[in-house]
């Protein structure tokens, strides 16, 4: 046991998984009902969730970026991969109905079938790995442009994207809230 | 929030009483999102660790020297670290909360599944199942799952994030047509 908060320590995946998966539970995204019904147009907590928390969390990491606080940790843009990727992922998550981490949460508020859906990802998992020498040489390569964020192809600065994101989130929770006051 | 606190019966569902808003909980995931950056220097994320996982429980079947010599798990071995350790939170806090909160409930079926699909349980488990195993290979393909890209990536103006949350969305709202429809 070294420092308990330095980047790496176990203590700290402990603290902050557990803080996100009580995150989690609280916004009832572990709730397989809500999953689903957000992919049904009946319940939007899962955008509620994901618009506020994206928000604030982005415009914390850009001003601590700004005086190199914190890294950008962008993750590659492959397009054929990424929208393959998320194609398949998006089927998965309606049929699971949960996504990989409110299910594995989920599990921990006794779902059964959040269990099940769990060693289905132990299997994907192992298939991913047994095909990743094809994948990569034929699938990962397609429009690979690399670690890029919108203000870099688009020109438009990060504020001005976060202020534009705000005010479309403002105006859909409005929307959303009048939808389930019906 | 009115819509939160009951079912029509007045019966408890699984998460029948948690009164915070989903506006409070992005605004938590938000704050430690600053965190998971400036101190653990890790973005949040949960399938990247959970592909090493599977590594580790391919060996009684695949063998050792398989999972060994495979580029993917070669490239990222299994251990305690912190990615994996992240996935035990997970599961440890939402455990606490619900304890906390008595919404604690074993469940088989789905209330939304029970009412469109059906209270097959085994149908519930099949779907549960492959819906497992095609979740995880779309997020090991496209790098990342709704908290690696959605959020972390999302946050971050990632072009690639943005991709995945409107692809993903989008088979989403097709395949949840055609299942709730029973027509898969």
């Amino acid at each position: 046991m070294t420092d308990v908060f330095a980047p790496g320590s176990i203590i700290l995946a402990l603290l902050i998984g557990a803080a996100f998966g009580a995150l989690l539970h609280r916004g009832r995204v572990t709730s397989c009902n809500v999953i689903e019904n957000q992919f049904r147009l009946k319940d939007y907590t899962v955008l509620k969730v994901m618009l506020t928390a994206i928000i604030v969390g982005g415009v914390g990491v850009m001003f601590l970026a700004d005086p190199n606080l914190v890294k950008y940790a962008v993750k590659d843009t492959n397009l054929l991969g990424v929208a393959l990727g998320a194609g398949i992922f998006g089927v998965g998550m309606v049929f699971y109905g949960y996504c990989p981490g409110t299910g594995l949460a989920a599990i921990a508020t006794g779902s059964v079938h959040a269990l099940v859906g769990a060693l289905g990802m132990i299997v994907g998992g192992v298939l991913f790995a047994l095909s990743f020498d094809w994948v990569k040489a034929n699938i990962l390569t397609v429009g690979a442009y690399g670690k890029i964020r919108l203000p870099d192809i688009t020109g438009i600065s990060s504020p001005v994207w976060f202020a534009g994101l705000a005010l479309v989130a403002i105006v859909f929770f409005v929307w959303a809230e009048r939808q389930q006051n019906r | 929030m009115s819509m939160a606190t009951m079912d029509n019966a007045g019966a408890r569902t699984s998460t029948s009483h948690i009164d915070w808003t989903p506006y409070l909980a992005g605004t938590g995931i938000g704050v430690l999102s600053w965190i998971a950056f400036a101190v653990a220097k890790d973005p949040i994320g949960v399938t990247t660790a959970y592909g090493r996982l599977a590594g580790e429980a391919a060996i009684p079947f695949l063998g050792a020297d398989t999972v060994a010599t495979n580029t993917y798990w070669k490239a990222a071995p299994f251990a305690l670290d912190y990615g994996v350790l992240f996935l035990v939170g997970i599961m440890l806090g939402a455990f606490v909360s619900a304890i906390v909160s008595g919404t604690f409930k074993i469940e088989l079926v789905p209330e939304v599944w029970k009412a469109e699909i059906g209270t097959s349980v085994w149908k519930r488990f099949a779907y549960a199942f492959f819906g497992g195993v095609i979740i995880m290979y779309g997020a090991r393909l496209a790098g990342g799952c709704t908290s690696g890209h959605g959020i972390s990536g999302g946050l971050q103006l990632a072009v690639s994030s943005w991709l995945f949350l409107a692809v993903m969305f989008a088979t989403g709202l097709i395949a949840s047509a055609f299942l709730f429809a029973k027509k898969i």
